[in-house]
């Protein structure tokens, strides 16, 4: 009987099928996703030392003590140095506006998407999202051939006799608006279509029944239920950008510096991890309220329809 | 879309200007040893991503899906959610430390190669995957299951003969995404990488730096071509399948 009592408090402790099919996802999450950002934090609060790894350690051991050795230093550096405040304005500058951007042209298109012919639906989002199958890398590249001086727009413009000598375009700030609000206009897109497609279409027609014109249906009826797809729109383009690298590398000049850059120079270039793991923290930090928006979109979309 | 339209205009214009040097390039590309280790080394590396981020994924979508409640809820969906948007620098550099400090406190991973970009790749891919798979789970019919449940089939039973073929479709589209998400990565990869793993992204990024090479075009040219034509077939046959499988039910 004893033994039977035992062998049903031993088997509670076996994991259950249920919490095996949680915990190995949770897991690797937890060890791949939510650890590395502590290591991170700690490495910020270290020294950059010339070593294998290049920072000192935090928790130092010694004569039966731990000592806690936090370096605050690299975050200081970071204020007193112009290069980074300049750099996280200008990546939030560029951010917003390719955010912005890619809004004014997204959804227009998701909304002509939304009212086209099936067929035509297919070619057209087809053709948004082809394009992102095709390798990014590729896709920018493309860009230094339209936009370089002998590019395809300066030669077409100096063939039609609009200008004279070539216009500057690649290496300029210009190029990493063009080259941003290329590249992640698909995901601005495809939210604000996903919602226009589920939205009533009854709504719309009392909208009209009752005498309002259409732009007035839209502005009043369409534009708010669509909130949450621009939401995720903005955020799907908005956080990824403030941290964009290859982009302003490959298309940007030397004035156009963002975040993304810096950190990849201070931790390849210069070797200096505590710096690049500090700018990193910060740019979460500044990142976090966006990231909590999109969560509660993401969170409400997912509990929604059940 | 007409952005697009031109875009994809000026794509061609720009592979005819060196298309004049004829297939030189093209002869040059394939007997490049480097170029084309990278090359086998990218489609490994996204073939296995894919299919472990499907895994992991799945489970995760199942779990936000079915799972009314459990204890830590809120701080999984904010997990499984946030790779989708956390700048890849971030990412990778977090991986990296990460990598370096278990080495240091366990020796594992032993250096850094395939096997990290492969666990970086998985991590960020299961995010789309998860999304892609949870709205087909949560469209789908839950008295199918119910159904099979209530005939005696035991829930691991059930999950692979009833719901795995009804969001088919969504695995085979979530694969695709992970595959060519992983196949296209850059940054992640560079940071996360040992000497000895260079990546295809790695190594058109490092040449488009340094200017501009036709051998490169050719290789835009073929990646162009070929990752249309998949995504394409891949495409079709998914539609057919739930265009078939609407009918079904």
């Amino acid at each position: 009987m004893n033994f039977n009592i035992n062998s049903y408090k031993f088997l509670r402790w076996i994991p259950s099928g249920r919490s095996f099919i949680v915990g190995i996802p949770y897991g690797w999450l937890l060890v791949f996703f939510l650890v590395p950002f502590i290591i991170v934090l700690k490495i910020s609060l270290s020294e950059a030392e010339t070593a294998i790894p290049p920072y000192s350690e935090v928790f130092q051991y010694a004569d039966e003590t731990i000592k806690v050795i936090l370096n605050l230093g690299n975050y200081l550096f970071l204020l007193e140095d112009d290069l980074y405040l300049a750099a996280y304005i200008s990546s939030l500058k560029i951010a917003f506006l390719s955010t912005i951007f890619c809004l004014l042209l997204g959804y227009p298109m998701a909304y002509a998407m939304v009212q086209a012919s099936d067929k035509w639906k297919t070619i057209l989002l087809l053709s948004i999202l082809l394009p992102s199958w095709t390798s990014f890398l590729i896709r920018v590249y493309a860009w230094i051939g339209i936009l370089k001086n002998n590019g395809l727009i300066n030669n077409l413009l100096m063939g039609l006799g609009v200008i004279d000598s070539p216009l500057p375009m690649l290496n300029t700030n210009f190029a990493v608006y063009v080259g941003v609000v290329y590249t992640y206009l698909p995901f601005m897109v495809l939210p604000i279509y996903a919602i226009l497609t589920k939205l009533d279409h009854s709504l719309l027609e009392a909208s009209a029944d009752l005498g309002a014109k259409p732009w007035q249906t839209f502005l009043k009826v369409t534009l708010p239920l669509s909130k949450s797809g621009i939401i995720a729109g903005s955020m799907l383009v908005f956080i990824p950008v403030v941290g964009e690298f290859v982009i302003p590398e490959l298309l940007g000049g030397p004035e156009s510096l963002m975040i993304g850059k810096v950190l990849w120079q201070e931790f390849f270039n210069n070797r200096d991890w505590p710096i690049a793991a500090s700018l990193a923290m910060v740019m979460l930090a500044i990142l976090i309220i966006p990231i909590t928006l999109f969560h509660k979109y993401q969170a409400k979309e997912l509990e929604s329809q059940r | 879309m007409v952005l697009l339209i031109i875009y994809s205009f000026n794509e061609s214009k720009l592979v005819t200007v060196w298309a004049g040097f004829s297939a030189k390039w093209y002869a040059e590309l394939f007997s490049d040893r480097q170029l084309m280790a990278a090359v086998w080394m990218s489609l490994r590396i996204a073939f296995m991503s894919a299919c472990m981020a499907v895994v992991l994924g799945t489970m995760a979508a199942y779990i936000m899906v079915r799972y009314r409640r459990f204890k830590g809820k809120t701080a999984f969906s904010s997990m499984i959610t946030a790779p989708l948007v956390m700048p890849d620098v971030i990412t990778g550099l977090s991986l990296l430390l990460l990598f370096v400090a278990m080495q240091q406190s366990f020796g594992w991973p032993a250096g850094r190669g395939m096997l990290t970009i492969w666990i970086a790749h998985v991590t960020f891919c299961t995010a789309y995957v998860a999304v892609i798979v949870s709205s087909r789970l949560r469209e789908m019919d839950t008295s199918l299951e119910e159904a099979a449940m209530d005939l005696g089939a035991s829930p691991l039973k059930t999950f692979f003969l009833i719901t795995v073929p009804v969001i088919a479709p969504a695995l085979l589209s979530g694969w695709l995404i992970a595959f060519t998400l992983s196949l296209d990565d850059l940054v992640i990869a560079s940071f996360v990488s040992g000497p000895g793993a260079t990546t295809l992204p790695m190594v058109v990024f490092s040449s488009v730096r340094l200017g501009v090479s036709p051998k490169i075009n050719a290789l835009a040219t073929l990646i162009i071509l070929i990752v249309s034509l998949v995504a394409f077939i891949c495409w079709w046959f998914a539609r057919k399948a739930e265009i078939k499988q609407r009918q079904q039910l």
